[in-house]
């Protein structure tokens, strides 16, 4: 018995030495500029805020922590989408002027490999700029810098919130410097392809609300696009 | 050591995610290419419809923009289904008469499972009353394909039960390039 007894214990430690090397590997990918810093492209920089709340329309299976907003809107219980979120945010410059409209569609990926610090979620933003035109961004998103930095210490934390100051690229791919890929669809856009990168800046998180106080921001490199929002 | 092996081997080999698949209800076309027709079911499949000035904004609550920017942008969102009325996923329809941008119609389809495809249609109905257009991107699935998408509105279909007055038809017809297995 006190063989069997050990060897659980033993293996309890295992389980336990593998989970905190995992969660504290160095080797993290942490990527804090942006592959399209040294772009020659036009690029196009929008600002969004990131807590659902403040958003147009925000919806999930019901299921989470983060609220449906408004509190009528449809949930996405149905088996197919029930790992799906739809946010609909307004798009605005750095100085908080609105320049677009984007409707975002998030999906987590079956290629999420904890082993390799990867929580990916698969991302589609459907943007309307308007007097410029339509696009559709396409990326893989790596969200586990923000579960490890911001939601496991929310959790921890006696009082379920997390305060400081966080800043990622979020954007994993599919592109080969890690962005992500933009198909133009209509008026300066028309048949231009480009890549786009999409960061978050969280000051504030809440265990039992979601996030408190927290931006995005979508950069989009457009070859031959003509821009005025530079 | 058993315990940290075993662990790493079932982090490793045990998808963290394992989303829910429905089969893909497509028929074959002498090409190669394949039809595909996606459902939404009117009013039960909306999520959104914003408009500016509108009065019929959903869903109840929403605080669409009254920037005069957006002009007559008109911007819904569905759960879309398959051939056997089962949900597969999102899609989201833009729509503009704006001068500055040229008048468009288009669509992005997400399916989870499969990828994202964006959908760009002709302004003008056909002459039968529906609209033909195209397939300008695709993720996943509908990364390499290339065809066409016919968008038409079936208003002569009713359930009170399931609460339907109406149903959006989006056929596509996709095809893979030559060479390609897809």
């Amino acid at each position: 018995m006190k063989y069997f007894i050990s060897m659980l214990l033993g293996m309890s430690i295992g389980a336990a030495l593998f989970v905190a090397g995992m969660y504290f590997n160095p080797f993290t990918d942490r990527m804090l500029v942006s592959p399209l810093a040294v772009s020659d492209d036009d690029l196009l920089d929008f600002t969004y805020t990131a807590v659902p709340g403040e958003a147009i329309l925000y919806t999930d299976n019901g299921e989470s922590i983060i609220e449906t907003h408004p509190d009528r809107v449809a949930e996405l219980w149905e088996p197919a989408i029930v790992d799906t979120s739809i946010a609909v945010i307004l798009l605005n410059d750095s100085r908080g002027q609105v320049l677009g409209l984007g409707v975002k569609f998030s999906s987590d990926s079956e290629q999420t490999a904890l082993i390799n610090s990867e929580v990916l979620v698969n991302s589609v933003w459907h943007i309307y700029v308007p007097g410029q035109g339509t696009l559709l961004v396409d990326q893989i998103e790596n969200h586990w810098s923000f579960l490890r930095e911001i939601v496991v210490p929310a959790r921890w934390s006696s009082g379920d919130n997390w305060k400081g100051a966080f800043f990622r690229i979020m954007t994993h791919g599919p592109g080969a410097l890690g962005t992500a890929r933009v198909a133009g669809g209509n008026g300066n856009f028309a048949g231009v392809s480009g890549e786009a990168v999409e960061s978050l800046a969280a000051r504030a998180y809440s265990a039992l609300d979601g996030p408190v106080s927290m931006n995005g921001s979508l950069t989009i490199s457009v070859p031959q696009a003509t821009s005025e929002t530079e | 050591m058993l315990g940290l092996v075993g662990t790493g081997v079932l982090t490793y080999s045990v998808p963290a995610v394992d989303l829910h698949r429905e089969p893909s209800l497509i028929s074959v076309l002498p090409n190669g290419g394949f039809v595909e027709t996606y459902r939404i079911d009117l009013p039960r499949d909306r999520i959104l419809v914003g408009l500016t000035g509108a009065d019929n904004a959903l869903p109840a609550g929403l605080d669409w923009p009254t920037d005069e920017l957006f002009g007559d942008l008109q911007t819904e969102i569905f759960k879309i289904r398959d051939r056997n009325n089962v949900v597969i996923g999102v899609a989201s329809r833009l729509a503009s008469a704006s001068e500055q941008t040229g008048p468009f119609i288009e669509w992005a389809l997400h399916l989870p499972a499969r990828g994202s495809a964006y959908l760009q249609m002709d302004v003008a109905p056909s002459s039968e009353g529906h609209r033909n257009g195209r397939l300008m991107a695709g993720t996943g699935d509908f990364e390499t394909l290339s065809g066409t998408v016919r968008e038409q509105f079936i208003t002569d279909f009713e359930d009170e039960d399931l609460n339907i007055n109406g149903r959006i038809e989006l056929i596509t017809a996709f095809v893979a390039p030559l060479g390609d297995e897809e």
